[in-house]
């Protein structure tokens, strides 16, 4: 315990202590997060009971492949902070700021493809939008090209598309900005693991921020089959 | 200091149980199972959810005091969906007096 005396913060027994009230604290944000998303999904699940064909049409305007591949990007970055954290308790610093490194970059990854996928739904019409302003940046709600199958297919209310796509905007919004600040914790903790402030004895901010970018990873686990895969491809 | 370290190939073997679960998800999204694809979307979100909070966040070496807080927020977000459907899914059972306006958004069931 000698070895990092002045990790401990005066208000703390030990250091085991300090970490315990660090994880704990970060678990009581994060119940708070789930209350956040939860008001979403409980609003998507009444709209979607409300307005299924509309949801099924939009869910199959999605690309699953994307949405695949990038809910496979995310959890890889959970495995490499899983790492991270691991690193950390072995006092490898080396190894902590490589797997952080390449956690950020999933994480870039993860958000150059929804970039990508945003930018499609753009050029179809499909950002949700009614308003003079829209209509004259050409940005209003009116499907068109590969957009227009799934919806006559499902017989969908143009109006009940478009709830369903504020649904994807406002969620995967919401989860792309809680990675983007993930993003920024990870550059942080990068910074402090490069001076070498992290032990064995003490990796608390390691191990919170890996909780943070876990729980992000769990919102997307449930955001993909409740977006992509609604009412099946087959 | 009594941290537990996981070993890594627990890791690599949760990782790739993940992945797995992810191609099941999107493979069983193209076979006709009726009612029964959304069920097993959300089941396999549930289990891929379990695996990342006890390994990947530790839960499951974690004390008692984070647990019950682990627990107690999704217990919450259960009363939060739970309560919510049980209004709207139950507001077409009783008719309203004749008279009364009525909204014809919020009535799940009359589409």
């Amino acid at each position: 315990m000698s070895e990092a005396p002045l990790a401990l913060a005066h208000q703390f027994d030990d250091l085991d202590q300090q970490h315990e009230a660090g994880s704990f604290g970060m678990w009581v944000f994060l119940v708070t997060e789930i209350m956040f998303f939860g008001g979403l999904f409980s609003a998507y699940t009444i709209y979607r009971s409300l307005y299924l064909e509309g949801f099924v049409a939009g869910s199959h305007i999605l690309n699953i492949k994307l949405g695949a591949a990038n809910t496979a990007v995310l959890i890889a970055s959970s495995f490499t902070m899983a790492m991270a954290v691991r690193s950390a308790q072995t006092g490898k610093r080396q190894a902590l700021m490589a797997f952080l490194a390449l956690t950020m970059l999933l994480g870039l990854v993860f958000l150059g493809v929804k970039f990508v996928e945003y930018h499609d739904k753009y050029v179809e019409h499909l950002i949700p939008c009614q308003s003079a302003g829209c209509s004259d940046l050409g940005m209003e709600f009116a499907p068109e090209g590969q957009a227009l199958p799934p919806i006559q297919q499902q017989h969908a209310p143009l109006s009940h598309v478009e709830i369903y796509f504020c649904f994807y905007f406002f969620m995967t919004g919401m989860h792309a900005l809680h990675m983007i600040i993930g993003i920024g914790i990870m550059t942080w903790l990068f910074l402090k693991a490069r001076r070498g402030t992290f032990t064995p004895q003490y990796y608390s901010p390691v191990e919170v921020g890996g909780l943070y970018w876990h729980f992000v990873d769990i919102v997307w686990i449930f955001l993909f089959p409740l977006l992509y895969l609604i009412g099946g491809r087959y | 200091m009594p941290h537990h370290i996981v070993p890594i190939k627990a890791y690599v073997l949760i990782f790739g149980g993940l992945l797995a679960l992810t191609a099941l998800t999107t493979g069983v999204a193209f076979i006709d199972l009726g009612a029964f694809n959304t069920v097993a979307a959300l089941a396999i979100a549930v289990t891929k959810a379990i695996l990342v909070i006890l390994f990947f966040m530790h839960v499951r070496y974690s004390p008692h005091l984070t647990r019950i807080v682990v627990l107690a927020g999704f217990f919450w977000l259960a009363i939060l969906i739970t309560l919510t459907l049980s209004d709207f899914r139950t507001r077409s059972w009783t008719p309203s007096p004749s008279g009364w306006q009525t909204s014809t958004v919020f009535r799940p069931g009359a589409r």
